[in-house]
């Protein structure tokens, strides 16, 4: 039995459900507003999917007035709301209850301004990560948090869970990239936070939201930093007999005052599936291995990696293997970025996402191992090593229930241990319905409750994404 | 640190400073936190009855220089963490202002004050500014209460992050007792490329050319004829590995040869020249003028300063040009007509330097509309429903 609770829905709200669905069709044009069955199915579960609720309906407006006016309904009609992008959250941020409309981005999509003098792009918050990336590229810019995901994901839902991705080693995650949002609150009022200058004065409203899974409003539009890339990318390939030894070498080059763009680990069974997938070159014979990426001139870049190789050498490298053309790094990165769909053809999984300290790496490593072996289950570790970003994906059969309930506890038990070694629960992923009853882990009540209050005072019924991120009432971790 | 003023509470750990607010909430009293008085006259005049001390928080927590973290208390001079850094050839990357410098006065800069007034320098352009380093904070809310936000760690997204909003919240919140900071590796070399005698449109133009360039440039500002030498001067900063800094310094005076750029400042001399840009030395005196700092879009900053006209008595570029720091007359009519220069274009100016009579007359900060004005009352009492700490210190009433 799946073991993440639900609340029971408002049976007043489900009774109601043809009352709301008019009040919706009198707002929306037909094109905006999905009220059947199989329509609404579509929207019922994101990327855990192993959890699903079908929406009373699933409203998906053109403009931030129109979000304005489906908010200020769902205020006075009592609705909650679930915000979604594109529905790629590994968390459950995205997944309904049947009591709650679901608020969707995908009309929301267009790119509104580029700016490469100021070095900035405004857009809808429907539109997806790299098609900003690729709206700037023959101008030799990027956007540059880069989720695995981000062929898909929105930027409206990056902001949400302030994702990240590999390259945030050296240029940082979406809260570091973003500089201005609309937000529509559930009283409708349009608020634009921050904007194409640097640092408003006042409270830092973009801090507070990014990362606010959708609790404090609806982002109808972001504004985020271009960055001008470097003048060449390398990746490089360093395979390890240890896993402690890989992990180790990842905390002595940031020692050392390197701070690559990118600094990846895999595993032996990562390598395995990754390269199966994505053929890649990766080294099959090596216990664990790191993707290193330098960026600059052919000079800088020779540099840096020799600096690199050193530490590397020092701590047992067997395999070096360099990117000789740019097809080369694409496959490289194109492995590490298919990651979990290559894995998803092998087995099903649950993707963890704790973070620890850099220099804790080896110990959670072991412990990730140890833990899930108890279980008898398998796992494959890829994950952001430079900021000590784990991703554990524990494999298990999703149509045998004793298998799913192993496999959610060993993931609370590797996200406890996280947190245990001064870490967090989720790095990039974000809580939504997955790590909701962890939260009292590592947080005390009056950290929580300062939390909830500062929610309070956008939304004081929490109606917005409503049964995420803090723990339901009288259920502790 | 000495206490200087026995009226001042001055808790010696966490537990003690629950324990005084939570007494001055119940006494309804109202606090002003200070931590080293460096920059006392930032934001508007305080209007409590008694100081709220963090001199007795002192000291560094941990540094893990291997995770590139540091943690300190709240009361530590950044003199001392800055030492502590330097010894593992490490800093804190934002580069913040050191306001005694504009303010004329002593005082020694803080932990905490630097979080509070979120002091970022010229490296912002390329490293963000002091919120996006700081990646922990522990504060006692108005209710008396220790609350935790964040950790250590540099990715970390469980929760809503109250770290951001109390950088730069001046206090409003909460009383800071200890922050934690992700680092980088102080650069091994530095290397700035002086252009001179450009006008404000062609500083504007090299700058933004070279901070689109792929070179990684760490610092992009102006200084205009009068501030050290009788012409103009544009100033463009690389750091890193030396072999790296001598080859993008060579790119960079390549990508802008019709500029003129020629000379280049390494070592010292390139550090103390960031040095006074980042402590905004250039407009230091006459001490009676009024200081501001107006953030935009670069390419408007000509457009302002046109229509601002001859209001502005001396300007300086930072940050590329969206950073423009100006001296004018300290009157609201300078106040007023400066924003209203500024309307138009968009962006924010905030008053830094001006007698206390006018920070408390006119809007320190740029003025909010009316839906974040209820927005910051109510979050402000979602930390302080009593309203103990640093009354009106952001904005008159709140």
């Amino acid at each position: 039995m799946p073991q993440i609770a639900f609340p029971q829905p408002d049976p007043t709200i489900l009774e109601r459900r043809d009352e709301i669905v008019a009040g919706l069709a009198a707002i929306l044009p037909t094109e905006s507003l999905i009220a059947d069955l199989a329509g609404r199915r579509a929207f019922e579960t994101d990327a855990l999917t192993a959890y699903r609720r079908l929406p009373l309906a699933v409203a998906l407006p053109r403009s931030a007035d129109e979000v304005a006016r489906v908010m200020r309904f769902c205020r006075d009609a009592g609705v909650n709301v679930t915000p979604r992008g594109a529905g790629t959250s590994l968390s459950g941020g995205a997944i309904p209850q049947e009591d709650a409309i679901v608020l969707g981005l995908s009309k929301l999509n267009r790119i509104l301004e580029i700016n490469l003098a100021d070095r900035y792009a405004r857009v809808e918050a429907g539109v997806t990560n790299l098609a900003i990336s690729e709206a700037v590229a023959a101008d030799g810019f990027f956007y540059a948090p880069d989720p695995s995901s981000q062929l898909a994901c929105t930027i409206g839902g990056n902001v949400g869970m302030n994702s990240g991705g590999a390259h945030c080693l050296k240029y940082g995650v979406t809260v570091n990239n973003l500089i201005g949002v609309r937000l529509v609150t559930l009283d409708g009022d349009i608020l634009d936070l921050g904007g194409p200058e640097l640092d408003m004065p006042g409270l830092d409203w973009l801090g507070l939201v990014c990362g606010s899974e959708g609790q404090l409003g609806i982002v109808v539009e972001a504004t985020v930093k271009l960055i001008r890339a470097a003048e060449g990318a390398r990746p490089v390939l360093f395979g390890f007999d240890s896993c402690a030894e890989a992990s180790r070498c990842v905390a002595a080059i940031i020692g050392a005052g390197i701070v690559p763009v990118a600094m990846e680990y895999m595993d032996r069974p990562a390598i395995a599936i990754c390269e199966n997938f994505a053929k890649a070159g990766y080294p099959l014979d090596v216990e664990a291995m790191l993707i290193v990426e330098v960026e600059g001139s052919e000079a800088e870049m020779a540099a840096e990696l020799g600096r690199i190789a050193a530490i590397a050498r020092a701590h047992g490298v067997r395999v070096m293997r360099e990117s000789m053309s740019a097809m080369e790094s694409a496959q490289i990165w194109k492995g590490r970025k298919s990651a979990f769909g290559a894995t998803g053809r092998v087995a099903d999984y649950i993707c963890m996402d704790g973070t620890v300290p850099t220099s804790r790496l080896p110990e959670a490593l072991q412990r990730v191992g140890e833990i899930c072996a108890a279980y008898g289950l398998r796992v494959a570790n890829v994950f952001h090593a430079g900021d000590g970003n784990m991703h554990p994906l524990i494999l298990y059969d999703v149509n045998d229930p004793a298998q799913q309930q192993k496999a959610e506890d060993a993931g609370r038990e590797v996200l406890k241990m996280s947190v245990a070694l001064g870490g967090s629960l989720t790095g990039e992923h974000g809580v939504g319905i997955e790590k909701r009853d962890l939260m009292s882990c590592q947080f005390g009540a009056a950290d929580l409750a300062q939390q909830k209050r500062v929610r309070a005072a956008f939304d004081p019924q929490a109606r917005l994404n409503p049964a995420k991120v803090f723990p339901l009432d009288g259920r502790a971790a | 640190m000495i206490v200087d003023d026995v009226a001042a509470l001055a808790p010696g750990d966490e537990a003690e400073a629950c324990a005084m607010v939570a007494e001055a909430r119940d006494r309804g009293e109202r606090l002003d936190i200070v931590g080293g008085g460096s920059r006392a006259g930032f934001g508007r005049p305080p209007e409590g009855a008694r100081r709220l001390s963090s001199a007795r928080l002192d000291g560094i927590v941990f540094h893990e220089p291997t995770e590139m973290v540091l943690r300190a208390r709240a009361g530590a001079p950044l003199s001392a963490i800055a030492a502590a850094l330097d010894a593992h050839d490490q800093m804190l990357p934002f580069e913040p202002i050191d306001h005694r410098t504009l303010y004329g006065g002593g005082g020694e800069p803080t932990i905490g004050g630097l979080v509070a007034a979120n002091a970022s320098g010229p490296r912002r352009v390329s490293a963000g500014a002091a919120r996006d380093s700081v990646i922990g904070l522990r504060l006692v809310n108005g209710r008396g209460e220790a609350v935790m936000t964040g950790g250590r760690v540099m990715k970390n997204v469980a929760g809503l992050d109250l770290v951001k909003l109390n950088c730069g919240a001046l206090g409003t919140l909460g009383f800071i007792t200890e922050a934690t900071f992700k680092l980088l590796p102080r650069p091994e070399s530095e290397a700035t490329i002086a252009i001179r005698r450009l006008d404000d449109a062609q500083a504007i133009a090299a700058m933004t050319a070279a901070l689109g360039s792929p070179f990684g440039v760490s610092g992009a500002a102006m200084l205009s004829p009068g501030m050290g030498r009788e012409f103009s001067r544009t100033f463009l900063r690389v750091e890193g590995f030396a072999a790296s800094v001598d080859h993008r310094a060579d790119k960079l005076i390549g990508l802008l040869v019709e500029f003129g750029a020629e000379r280049v400042l390494k070592g010292d001399e390139s550090r103390r020249l960031w040095r006074a840009v980042r402590d905004v030395e250039f407009l230091a005196e006459p001490r009676e003028r009024a200081v501001w700092r107006v953030g935009l879009r670069a390419s408007r900053a000509l457009d302002f300063l046109a229509r601002l006209g001859p209001r502005t008595l001396a300007h300086f570029f930072d940050w590329g040009g969206a950073l423009v720091w100006l001296a004018t007359e300290p009157t609201p009519a300078d106040a007023a007509a400066l924003r209203a220069a500024l309307a138009p274009l968009g962006g924010h100016a905030t008053l830094v330097r001006a007698p206390d009579a006018l920070r408390a007359a006119i809007d320190v900060f740029q003025p909010q509309p009316p839906a974040l004005v209820a927005l910051t009352r109510r979050v402000k009492a979602a930390f302080d429903p009593d309203d103990v700490f640093n009354h009106g210190r952001m904005y008159a009433g709140i």
